[in-house]
């Protein structure tokens, strides 16, 4: 869901539903190296409440377009992070299946 | 108080700060956490993109910056346990792993028990919490999430019988979690609205309805499901005393109950970096030496007779702070942590490997992207 206005499509406000630091937080971190983001910030109206609201104005470029980058953005880091961690421990088992066969690499 | 003199010069004289490159102190803060005896400095992490604009530094995420400097090292990997160094990614993206690890990823465990008999000393609520805690050695994946209205069948329901009785005469005797026994036909006791049957030939109804035996699937057919560790003690039985019992798992994610939690815990620290300021010899370098409780100083011959200390295990730092206490021992230790290097630790229950679990979590954490994306679209 997203508050904002129409006139000013620069500025406006997410709210997650079922979401929470995890996202938001991460979510923050891509949002705020996008040159084109002023202000971005989020918080959780009500513990009990399932629910985060993300904050995003840009420096005139749509808001939802610039959360929709930083999203994409986190998914590309999390592939490069997903990829790098399986290749290192499969480099991690074939070392210890060399060393457990006292075979030099 | 002494007036500090510093000498006047017109500004117009400074040198220029280097554009382009951050001057060292301005570096030290960004990339470190310093920790001085009073308190830890510098602990935020500065990721606006304009943060340093003023010096032509460019603050913004470059992916292929983040390629060229991300790495991972595995330190040790286990069955159930794994530490590995994630270097280069900030700490809001390994908290959000680490969360995960521990609140979303799904796992099975006991949900309902469905007690017939229990005249053990342990009541029966507390009975069915201890049962919900065992961990159970299957794989999450292969099943579904039982909503409020699904039947319980053989894609969302796991069914363990336990019968155990102390006979009259005999000792007390343990429970044990080996004796939680797997019924793949599922639930055996049949529902209480149903009528004695007239026709011995029709099956009764019961607690679940399996369409087939859990052990007829290919992946459990070689592959029995029970619990992770068999010695993990569920009751005491005194002479006389049974307990007889069905207990039905389903799938769950750990924020609901800790039961379904798939870790242990997950944690991770952040790589202590340990710097002396000046070089540190004879008396001094034995004193601190024997000042640091889990030894990370050393002495080294640096010739004639002179000895000189050196920082031989920074890893082990636990940032206790004794070497940088009393005197001007902070003008000769430094004490810092690096603000993009991070141990992480993962202690698996026994469902998943640990780095199938980190794996999955980094999934998650892109499926909550693209959920958002797919919702602005
Ligand atoms: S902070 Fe504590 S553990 Fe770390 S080097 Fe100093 S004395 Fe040793």
């Amino acid at each position: 869901m997203e508050l904002g206005s129409y006139q000013d499509q620069s500025q406006a406000t997410f709210s997650l539903t079922d979401e929470d630091h995890t996202l938001a937080n991460s979510l923050r971190f891509t949002l705020n190296q996008d040159p084109r983001v002023t202000f971005c910030g989020y918080s959780i109206p009500h513990p009990s409440d399932a629910r985060v609201n993300i904050r995003v104005q840009t420096t005139g470029d749509q808001a939802s377009e610039v959360l929709k980058d930083s999203c994409q953005d986190l998914m590309l880091i999390c592939q490069h992070v997903r990829s790098t961690f399986d290749q290192a421990v499969v480099e991690f088992k074939n070392k210890k299946g060399l060393d457990a066969m006292n075979i030099e690499p | 108080m002494e007036e500090q003199k510093t000498p006047k010069i017109p500004v117009w004289d400074l040198p220029d700060v280097p554009k382009g490159k951050l001057p060292p102190h301005l570096e030290l803060q960004r990339t470190r956490v310093l920790c001085t005896s009073d308190a830890p400095t510098h602990t935020e992490n500065i990721r606006y993109s304009g943060a340093y604009a003023s010096m032509g530094v460019d603050n913004s995420l470059r992916l292929g910056h983040f390629r060229d400097n991300f790495r991972v090292e595995v330190i040790t990997l286990t069955e159930d346990d794994m530490e590995f160094d994630m270097i280069g990614i900030d700490a809001s993206l390994a908290n959000a792993f680490r969360r995960i690890l521990i609140a979303e990823l799904p796992t099975m465990a006991i949900e309902k028990v469905l007690i017939a008999n229990n005249t053990s000393v342990i009541q029966d609520e507390v009975l069915a919490h201890r049962l919900g805690l065992v961990p159970l050695k299957v794989d999450p994946r292969l099943f579904e999430y039982m909503s409020e209205n699904d039947v319980p069948n053989e894609k969302n329901t796991i069914v363990f019988k336990l019968h155990s009785r102390c006979e009259r005469g005999s000792s007390r005797i343990k429970v044990l979690s080996n004796e939680l026994q797997w019924l793949p036909r599922g639930s055996e006791f049949t529902l209480s609205t149903e009528k004695p049957a007239v026709d011995p030939t029709s099956r009764p109804r019961t607690y679940t309805s399996f369409n087939c035996s859990q052990d007829s699937l290919p992946e459990f057919s070689n592959n029995p499901i029970g619990p992770k560790h068999d010695d993990i003690m569920i009751a005491k039985l005194g002479p006389g005393q049974e307990i007889e019992l069905e207990a039905h798992a389903v799938k769950g994610m750990g924020k609901t109950h800790a039961k379904w939690s798939p870790v242990a815990t997950a944690w991770y620290r952040m790589l202590p970096e340990v710097v002396l300021l000046q070089e540190i010899e004879g008396e001094k370098a034995e004193e601190l030496v024997k000042k640091c409780p889990v030894k990370v100083f050393d002495i080294e011959d640096i010739g004639k007779g002179r000895k000189r200390a050196t920082v031989a295990r920074p890893r082990s730092c636990t940032l206790c702070r004794e070497c940088i206490r009393g005197d001007d021992w902070d003008k000769h230790v430094a004490l810092r942590r690096v603000k993009d290097h991070f141990i992480f630790t993962i202690e698996s229950t026994g469902a998943l490997h640990p780095e199938v679990l980190f794996t999955e979590a980094v999934k998650i954490l892109e499926d909550k992207c693209e959920r958002v994306i797919t919702e602005l679209s």
